[in-house]
């Protein structure tokens, strides 16, 4: 085993009173009985079973739906302390549209000397048919999902952004409606704040960004790659609680120069499209010519203002793990202020000096794809092999450009409800944030992963990871 | 609503009508072994030919045992159109019109598809058939109810019960047909009685069998059963009953949309059609073909709904 410094409990202190966030509820928690709370964890596994809250693990013929694991305890963060990241979320999302806005138009940060255009026109998430174009309102990420991570009482930390199709807010819903159907008297004694609203949020935020060619209430429609897709799950839910229509690539058709879905009275043009695909199944006129999910022309009708398309295409470079190390850059670029929430150190191996200390203290470091999400083709230095560490520095030598490295941090952890009790697990918070053009939106609260596997680092879903119910309360 | 969605919900209510009445099937087939010592495998067989599965077993399995059919009709994968597999298509199609049924509806489904998975992971003995087919019945019948208890009343529903009684006119005319042999010989010796097993069974498999007491106590002839399971319109499973409802539903859909609908006007030539017919007539003119006929004209309808309501294309 390698010694890591001790991590910073969120519920707990060092000598095993709660944390001022915590009071209230860890003194609900010492009067319950275990095996009254051992059954509604059960019962809440059943509860998810029975609404069909399943997702897909690729590659998985066997058990092609599965559950998520939930743990009963919540994360619970304090109104103070959650006025401060949203600040800082909010910096940073507004930076990330400003960025695109920018690298799509006159690119002043490459001209100002501050990012290698290199980054720019040799990535692959860089849509060069965006160029010159500006989406409706000036919206490029409509929805933003910022990974944040902590380390001490005040240490929170950006380690990704997902600017592309962040999934995981129908978790943050039900797993709120499941904590409210278990516990109720939790609710009525400790004032969290609401969550259900994001649906109607984010109708509305999606309303306000109408393209020019809409007429009367924008009709919106949810894209899905189908039933298969791991996330498909979230994408009926959403479209449902927004009342909008889920559609996939084969419902829809351009008709009279606009994208037009079929329906039992003929065909309707959409208006906003919540797309949850990647762009290069977006369109097959312009990106991957064998994607049968997309739409074949949407492309054309985008630019020509018939449609809008949430998020963007191209919005992916902001979240490119080799973008990222230049975000605190970003962010003062182009807001003028330092950034208020902190970059995880990052080294990029394209960098020689770099490359060269990744190699050295490759058993110490988290090593990333630059372009790879869902927490496969990682390192964890500490928890390799040595020969996962030999086929690493292989690939490194390689493809150094491929890769960023990062310090294995101190994750938080907060406790779960296992069978012997309470025991700590690492976590991270993923807040869901809505963009309009005269407004951001922060959702109180967010996702909480935990990686279930005692010390690991991992929350991934894809990964063994869990989820928590995530509580902002009010300050007494 | 999208054409894939009103697509979905018909289909998905044509699904669950047929699970529930391979479900009654097999309770009367098994009733049938229970009860009497000769013509088990005729039994069997001709409820394998009632639900088109005939021609499939036989290329499966030589005979027609009891143990083999119940679960070649329930879970074996030989068969593409068992039980299961209708259960998980009827749940798969509500997962991808979730935005059209409510989360009532959603939830019982899907209750509904994690029972009947559970129950049939093996194959079932003997002993617990009669619990399993319990099961099932209860289960499906949980998805009516929260259809009935929660859904709108409008297109999304009226596509379901347009789904729902097409199948049901289409399987009741292929039971009819299947046992025309049981009511045809009788005709031309009024008055004379059915074999009892046979007509019991018939009664049974369509849920008819109290009913029919109670209309006509005592008296089980072939034109009463014929009159009763094709004509009377009291009776939920019967052609004409099936009709009333189709042309009910289709109205209110083509009222909604505002539209002239060809499928209407065909459902309800179809039921006016009924109106004209006698029981003693149908067997006059030939069961057999009324039956073919009827069949026909009920895929007929089931296409044109397709098509004016862009299910596909």
């Amino acid at each position: 085993m390698v010694s890591r410094p001790p991590c910073f409990d969120e519920m707990l202190n060092e000598d095993g009173t709660p944390r001022a966030a915590y009071a209230a509820y860890h003194k609900w928690f010492a009067e319950q009985d275990s095996t009254h709370l051992k059954q509604k964890a059960r019962d809440a596994e059943e509860f998810f079973r029975r609404t069909g809250i399943t997702f897909a693990v690729y590659g998985d013929d066997e058990a092609e739906e599965r559950l998520i694991p939930f743990d009963i305890i919540p994360r619970i963060v304090a109104a103070r302390q959650w006025t401060k990241l949203s600040r800082g979320i909010e910096q940073r999302v507004r930076a990330i549209n400003a960025f695109l806005q920018d690298i799509y138009h006159r690119q002043e940060i490459v001209r100002a000397g501050r990012l290698p255009i290199d980054l720019l026109v040799k990535n692959e998430a860089f849509v060069s048919q965006m160029i010159g174009f500006t989406p409706p309102g000036g919206v490029y990420t409509h929805i933003v999902g910022i990974d944040l991570v902590r380390t001490g009482p005040d240490e929170f930390m950006v380690l990704e952004d997902n600017a592309r199709t962040p999934s995981g807010v129908s978790y943050m819903l039900e797993n709120r409606e499941t904590m409210m159907n278990m516990f109720p008297e939790l609710f009525s004694t400790i004032r969290v704040r609401n969550v259900s609203d994001y649906p109607k949020n984010l109708r509305a935020s999606l309303s306000r960004v109408a393209p020019p060619a809409c007429t009367g209430d924008p009709v919106v429609a949810v894209l899905t790659p189908g039933i298969h897709n791991s996330a498909y799950f979230e994408h009926a839910f959403l479209a449902d609680q927004m009342g909008a229509e889920l559609v996939e690539g084969h419902d829809i058709r351009i008709v009279n120069g606009r994208v037009a879905m079929r329906t039992t009275r003929g065909y309707q043009p959409i208006d906003v499209l919540y797309r949850r695909l990647d762009d290069d199944y977006l369109d097959p006129l312009i990106f991957k010519p064998d994607s049968v999910l997309g739409i074949p022309g949407v492309f054309d009708l985008y630019r020509a203002g018939k449609i809008t398309i949430a998020n963007a295409p191209g919005t992916g470079i902001a979240d490119d793990k080799a973008i990222y190390s230049y975000m605190p850059d970003i962010v003062e670029f182009y807001t003028g202020e330092k950034p208020i929430l902190k970059n995880v150190d990052t080294w990029r191996c394209s960098e020689p000096d770099s490359l060269a200390y990744v190699l050295d203290h490759l058993s110490e470091l988290v090593v990333k794809e630059v372009h790879g999400s869902g927490g496969y083709g990682m390192l964890i230095g500490p928890a390799a092999s040595k020969k996962e560490l030999a086929a690493f520095t292989a690939k490194l030598k390689a493809k150094p450009a491929n890769y960023i490295a990062q310090p294995t941090l101190a994750l938080s952890t907060i406790p779960i409800f296992a069978n012997s009790g309470l025991a700590p697990r690492h976590v991270d918070l993923r807040p869901f944030v809505l963009v309009s053009p005269d407004k951001i939106d922060i959702t109180p609260g967010g996702l909480t992963r935990v990686a279930l596997r005692k010390g690991s680092l991992v929350v991934n879903s894809s990964q063994g990871g869990g989820t928590k119910d995530s509580w902002v309360i009010e300050d007494d | 609503m999208l054409g894939k969605t009103a697509s979905g919900i018909f289909w998905m209510f044509r699904y669950l009508e047929r699970a529930e009445n391979i479900a009654r099937l097999i309770e009367t087939g098994h009733r049938f072994t229970l009860t009497r010592n000769r013509g088990r495998q005729d039994e069997w067989r001709s409820i394998l030919s009632a639900l088109g599965m005939d021609a499939t077993y036989r290329a499966n399995h030589e005979e027609y045992n009891a143990a083999q059919v119940v679960d070649y009709l329930l879970r074996d994968k030989a068969n593409p159109g068992n039980l299961r597999n209708l259960i998980d298509s009827a749940r798969q199609n509500a997962r991808t019109t979730r935005t059209a049924i409510t989360r009532e509806l959603w939830e019982a489904v899907n209750e509904c598809w994690i029972c009947v998975n559970d129950a049939l992971k093996r194959q079932v003995r003997e002993a617990e058939l009669p619990a399993t087919i319990d099961l099932i019945e209860r289960q499906t019948a949980q998805v009516r109810g929260a259809l009935e208890n929660t859904m709108l009343r409008n297109d999304g529903y009226n596509f379901s019960r347009v789904g729902n009684f097409i199948e049901r006119a289409d399987s009741m005319a292929r039971l009819l047909d299947v046992k025309y042999y049981v009511l045809l010989p009788s005709v031309s010796f009024v008055g004379s009685s059915l074999d009892n097993i046979q007509w019991e069974t018939i009664l049974r498999s369509t849920s008819a069998y109290s009913a029919y007491r109670w209309l006509y106590p005592g008296r089980a002839s072939a034109l009463g059963i014929a009159d009763f399971l094709i004509l009377d319109r009291r009776f939920p499973r019967s052609l004409a009953f099936c009709y009333g409802k189709l042309t009910d539903n289709l109205r209110h859909l083509a009222m909604s949309y505002g539209v002239q609908s060809d499928s209407l006007t065909e459902a309800e030539r179809i039921y006016a059609g009924f109106a004209s017919m006698t029981a003693a007539s149908i067997l006059e003119d030939g069961l057999h073909e009324f039956l073919v006929d009827f069949l026909t004209q009920n895929r007929r309808l089931a296409a044109m709904v397709e098509q004016e309501y862009r299910f596909n294309s």
